[in-house]
Order: C-alpha cells, then structure tokens, then sequence
C-alpha cells in the first residue's frame, strides 16, 4: 500500500528528466508488488495447461507406437499428413459439424419453448422447473445408458414398450417394435445429447425472460399489442444475446461430447465424432504420436471457432456495459 | 481433449507414472475386467487373502475394452500404476517380448502350493511367450461352446446332434424361433469391438475355411471363404437373432438368455456359470454342445483372463502372493463353499475338472468345456497354416486396432446399413495395409 504513495512523492520532487525515469522505474516495481501474489497461479495455470500442449506438439512430431517402443523416431509433419489423410477423420470431422449444429439447434428452440412455459405463473411452478434441470445433472456416461437400454432398446426399452401398450389399446397389441439406434443411430446419439442439454438452454433463456424490462411488456400491452407480437417485437430481440449465449456455450461442451458416443453405438455406424476417433487412434491404435497430431488439430480448429464465437460474446459484453 | 492425451504421454515422456500409487505403500494394485468371476475376487480378498497375509489389495475394475486400454497404456509407459492387471493370451506374446512383464516360472517354481504342472496344457502355452518362459497366471480359461434351452427344444420336439454343423444350428434357429413369446432363435454378439462380434464370427470364418491372412501375411478378407462366414453369420443375426443385434454384445446376450429372450446361444463357455447360478431363472434348462463347425474337426476359440505381473512393480512379490492365491486350488475351493461350485473360475486347473463338487454342480457343462479348451490349437485354428497364433483373433498387436475397425463395418451390416460384401471390401483394405507392414520386415 505504501508504494504508490512514495512514487506520487517522487513525482512532486520536480527535476523532470531523472524523476520520470525514477517515476516509471518506482510505478514498474509498485505494479510488480501488486501483481506478485497472483504469480503463483499464474505459473500453476501455464504448468497445467500449456506444458502439457507443447509436449503433445513435439509429441505429434515423432513416429510412435506403444507396442513398437523400439522404433520411436522423428518423422516432422508426417502424422499431420496421415491424420488429415485418414477417411475416418474427415467423417469424423463432418459427424462432429452434423452432430454438434443439430444437437445446440434442437435444443435451443426446446429450451425457449420450455422457458417460456415456465415463465408464468401456475401452482407446482417450482417443481416442474426442478424436475425439468434434472437431466443436465445426470452424469453424462449414466444419461447415454439410460437412452441406450431403458428407452431404445428393442426388446426393453420404454419406447417399444409404450408402441405396445398403445398397441393393446386399440387391438391385438401386434406394434411395429423399430430397433432404434440401428435405423437412425446418429439421431439415437443426437436425442440423448438433446435431452441433456435442453435444461441448460432454458436456463439460460430462462434469466434473459427475467431480465426483461416489465415498463416496456406493459407499454405494449397498453397499446394493444397481441401475446405474439410482444414475443416478436420484444422478447425475441431482448433475447437474442441469451440464445448466442446459449449456442456458444452449448456448442463447446457439445463438440467434446464422447460419453454418449461411446456408450450408445461404441463409434460405430457413422457416428464417431472427433473425441471418439482420436480416442481410438490413441487407445486401440496405440499410435501416440499420431494421436497427438490429431489432438493438435482438433484444437487448432476449436481456437478458429472460439475466436469467432468469442468476438459475438464479447459483442455482447459490450453491449450490456453500453445498457448499463 | 488434447491436453488430457498429452497429460497421458507426458507421464510416458517422464517415465514417471500418474503415479496413483496407494496410499499404504504396501498394497497391491490390481486393475481387472468387471466379470462376474472378478467381482467375486474383489468381494472375498479382504475376508480372506488380506485377513490371512496382511497384504491390502486395490482393484479397479472396468469393462473389457477399458481395461484392455488402459493396461496397454500403463503397462507400455512401464508407468506402474497397477501392479497385477488382468491380460489375456492375446497381449502375453507381445508385451512380453516388448520387456513389460515380469516372467512368473521363478516365482511358481519356488511357491509350493501354487502347483505348476496342474495348469490345462493349452491354457499354460497359450500364456507362454517365444522365450519359452511363462509370463501370465490364468485365472479362469475359457473356450466357446452353444447353450440351447433343452426345455424348448423338448417341447418342439427338437434334438441338437452332439456335433452340431453351423447349417444344422441356422435350421434349429429357424424352428425355434418364436417359441415362446418375445424369444428369438439365437443369439449372436453383433456390438462392435475386436473382443466382441469379431471373436465370434472369426471362430465361423476359420470352420468355414476362411482365415485374415495366410502364412505369408496376405490378406484373406474378401476370399470366397471369409465371404461366406460371414454372410451366413450376418443372415442368421438378422433372420433369427436378438433385435438390436448390432448394440448386443457378450452383456447383453447373457441377460437376454436369462430371461428368455434367447432360445440358443453360442459364446464363451463361462457363459456358464452366471446361467447355472443359483437364482437364474434358466438354471438347469440349458443344455450344452461343442462349438458348431462346418469343415474342421473343432472351432471353439481358446481365451484365458490371467495376471500379468507389470515389470514396473513395486511389490513383486506381494503382487506373486496374490496372483498364487487367486488362482491356486483353494480359492476355488472357496468360491465353491461362499458362493456356489457353479462360480468356480474355472478352465485353468486339470484339478477342478477332478474335484467331486464341482463335478455335481457343473454337470451339465464341464465336461464339454473341458474337451472344448483341450481340442483348441491355436497355432492350427482353422484349415491353413497362419503367420500368428489365435483363434478367434490374430495374434498381433495391431488387431486391437484392425479388428475394431473391422467390426464396425461388419456391426453396420448387421444392423442393415451396408452389404457384407461392401463391408468386407472396404476392411480387406485396411487388412493389407497390416499384412504390407509384416510382409516388409
């Protein structure tokens, strides 16, 4: 604390020339002291999460294979050219694009329909929001078997089930029982992540409809403007920032999605998305440095996306400092 | 993502492990699939192995593909995470000719009570590396056998032959498929993973005649033979096998034949166990025949969980007193007395097949399960010589990755998405890719 008071005296000692050097000598060490605290984190945060990336880029340099541990070897931009060769990558790429755009789309206009059930009042209130959060906390890997054998599955599952009972209803209960997840297994996979991730868009959504000024809503309705266009004129708009919000944050946690992949179709019939291949490249393939490269890749292409993504938050950012 | 693989390699880089050592340093670390067998190892260690030496134990236990995963990582970064993991006889020959185990005959040679030469002969050699030295104790072996409901086939007046032939079983699916409510014919693991639906179906390609690769690393993939297997192995799951045959693996089938939902079943012979268990809906109802076969004299496929002792240990000898105690003859005896002699982890000890109580409460099974493991050849599974050992797999370390591709496009024509033929077309490819690689060396 005293810091700053020695370099405002030092200031007021005149004899320009050596004083500023003095001054701009005192302000660095003084910041120095304020900053110093903090260094340990600082050097805790780059020792875990950048260390750990330079090893993976010299790693994805070498030819190596765990079960050939004699033959590691420096073989440059080979594994980038074997990664970006490899068909199973680019279908992943596009699996992922397919995946994770439906998915955040899906669950986006669910969780605004959702959000804007829950923004009236009606007794229970409460305990349907509760139960509506429920499967954004189910852990990840227990959601995708839950989708996997209690509601897809062919012979169990809830869905043919209640084809059956439907069935029974009306006749010999004689229903069509589809093996879902073999018919239409990327939509299998796309459902489960939908489910999990419509809580976190209402929520989300949900603050946006709190935060709307109730001045203007009741200005319209004064003016005789009907529910639906309140929504478009108002609500829409005021929400827009929210739903990017939503989207941006949705799709980064969408993209690194493997749980559901694993679980439901173990990668397989077209659905192996980026984390699952370059698990397989890893685990089965046993190609560390491949891997490595592959994993370089992916976050090579996730920082063009952030960048993007984070010039439209940071749009936003400014646009609520700008309202305030 | 990224950074978690690289957290991953840098432990490898350091040579220093995740270092999840325990937190008594004297304990043994044990990583171990979640079979029914080692469940019930993981249940009675403390009571008894720790109670009587002392020596704490700490399992992690996953499924198959998991383990499999995660002791290739640590056990090739020597990062000595787990002491004692559960390999089979397909990663012995190369994990130990890459010098990431520790060889055992010193260990058996010396323990009194262990008794070497009561291991099954195939079980001991299929574990024996090219050096002529054992490198992994079988816990329980296994071979492949087809279960059928003896109370369904009486009722449709059904005999199976003693020696079934693939053809024969297609045609006992087609009858018996429908007999009971929601019961289909057969059923078939179709789930992808090198140790899922290709064990199997390889098993059908070599009785067909079939085999991945010749004696001189050429792949064999889109042969006449390997083609007809498998075209009759994807018609039979899709015509009268499980629905969702394409997710089913040994799991899944396991639970449909317990309730019902499976009138035959051809997989492991420890299948066994857990269906005659005491509470088993179908205890006693099932009856037992050798691998069905098409141009070989057997196709049962010969697979063995054992313990792999990690070089890297810590506690070899620790580790040593718990490997002799879970697969010596009076853990057996134990299992037989806590938990039924239907649990045995058996198919390792000619012993077991010996003992009076056993023989009562497998009845139905371990005769066919011993002559299914004593016919096994690994060498000599099909009707041409092969560059590698394995029955139902190649013997090399690439097939973790070649036979997991592979079932993906075999899964997605089960499942009805693509041809066999385009299935077989586009993995013939990625076979030769392996075969070019050994044929250059």
């Amino acid at each position: 604390m005293t810091a700053p008071v020695t370099a405002g005296a030092a200031a007021r000692t005149g004899n320009p020339p050596r004083g500023a050097a003095r001054r701009r000598r005192k302000r660095g060490t003084s910041s120095w002291a304020v900053r110093a605290p903090l260094l340990p984190a600082l050097v805790f945060v780059i020792a875990v999460t950048q260390l750990p990336f330079v090893a993976t880029l010299v790693l994805s340099l070498f030819d190596w294979n765990a079960f050939h541990p004699g033959g590691r070897r420096f073989i440059g931009l080979d594994n980038y050219a074997a990664v970006l060769g490899d068909t199973a990558v680019r279908d992943a790429v596009v699996t992922t694009t397919v995946l994770t755009a439906s998915v955040v789309a899906a669950a986006l206009v669910l969780g605004l329909a959702l959000a804007l059930l829950l923004d009236r009042r009606f007794p229970g209130r409460a305990l349907v929001r509760t139960m509506l959060i429920t499967p954004f906390l189910l852990v990840p890997v227990a959601a995708a078997l839950l989708w996997k054998h209690l509601l897809l599955n062919p012979e169990y599952g809830l869905l043919n089930g209640a084809l059956t009972w439907a069935a029974r209803l009306v006749g010999d209960g004689d229903a069509p029982q589809p093996d879902w997840i073999s018919t239409a297994p990327l939509i299998a996979v796309g459902t489960a992540l939908v489910w999990q991730w419509t809580p976190f868009m209402m929520l989300i959504v949900l603050a946006g409809l709190r935060s709307r000024s109730p001045e203007s809503m009741e200005a319209a309705r004064m003016d005789g403007a009907s529910e639906a266009q309140i929504f478009r004129y108002l609500t829409l708009p005021h929400l827009r920032r929210y739903l990017e919000l939503g989207a941006l944050l949705g799709s980064v946690h969408i993209v690194q999605n493997f749980d559901a992949v694993f679980t439901i179709t173990s990668g397989s019939l077209g659905t192996a998305n980026l984390p699952y291949t370059v698990y397989q490249i890893f685990y089965q393939a046993h190609e560390y440095g491949q891997a490595s490269a592959a994993g370089v890749l992916v976050v090579l292409g996730s920082l063009v996306i952030a960048a993007v993504a984070l010039r439209v938050v940071s749009s936003l950012l400014r646009g609520e400092a700008s309202r305030g | 993502m990224a950074s978690a693989v690289a957290a991953g390699l840098l432990a490898g880089c350091a040579g220093a492990g995740g270092a999840a050592s325990s937190p008594r340093g004297g304990a043994v670390d044990v990583l171990m699939v979640n079979n029914p067998q080692m469940v019930e190892l993981r249940k009675l260690t403390a009571a008894h192995f720790t109670k009587d030496t002392g020596i704490e134990v700490n399992f992690t236990t996953l499924p198959e593909n998991d383990v499999r995963d995660k002791a290739g990582q640590d056990f090739a970064n020597q990062a000595g995470q787990y002491d004692v993991a559960t390999i089979s006889n397909f990663e012995v020959p190369f994990y130990a000719r890459n010098g990431w185990l520790r060889p055992l005959d010193p260990y058996a040679a010396e323990d009194s009570t262990f008794d070497r030469a009561d291991l099954l002969d195939p079980v001991r050699r299929s574990l024996t590396a090219d050096d002529g030295r054992l490198y992994g104790v079988p816990f329980y072996g296994e071979s492949s056998f087809l279960m059928y409901r003896k109370d369904v086939f009486a009722e449709k007046g059904l005999t199976m032959p003693a020696h079934p032939t693939w053809h024969q079983v297609a045609d006992l699916a087609a009858a018996v498929d429908g007999a009971r409510k929601g019961m289909r014919g057969i059923c078939l693991r179709g789930q992808p993973g090198w140790g899922e639906v290709i064990a199997p179906l390889t098993t059908v390609v070599n009785t067909f005649g079939g085999t991945w690769f010749t004696k001189d690393w050429q792949a064999r993939l889109t042969a006449p033979e390997f083609v007809r297997a498998t075209e009759f192995y994807v018609r039979l799951v899709r015509e009268h096998g499980e629905k969702g045959a394409a997710q089913s693996g040994y799991a899944e089938c396991l639970n449909g034949v317990v309730q019902g939902r499976a009138a035959m079943w051809y997989d492991a012979t420890a299948a066994a166990g857990p269906l005659e268990a005491a509470g088993s809906p179908v205890k006693g109802r099932i009856g037992y025949a050798p691998a069905p076969v098409e141009r070989t004299a057997s196709s049962g496929w010969l697979y063995t969980w054992a313990w792999g002792l990690q070089k890297a240990s810590r506690n070899p000898d620790k580790a040593w007193k718990f490997i002799s105690w879970a697969s010596g003859k009076e853990y057996e005896a134990l299992v037989g007395r806590e938990a039924g002699w239907a649990g045995v982890p058996a198919g390792k000890r000619a012993s077991t097949y010996e003992s009076r109580p056993y023989r009562q409460a497998a009845a139905a099974f371990w005769d066919v399960t011993r002559a299914s493991i004593a016919a096994t050849d690994p060498w000599r599974p099909g009707t041409q010589p092969r560059p590698a050992p394995g029955i139902q797999f190649v013997g090399i370390p690439e097939f973790s990755d070649l036979g997991t591709k592979v079932s993906r496009e075999i899964s997605a024509a089960i499942a009805g998405r693509q041809s066999v033929a385009t299935s077989l077309r586009k993995s013939q490819k990625m076979a030769e890719r392996i075969g070019e690689r050994y044929r250059s060396r």
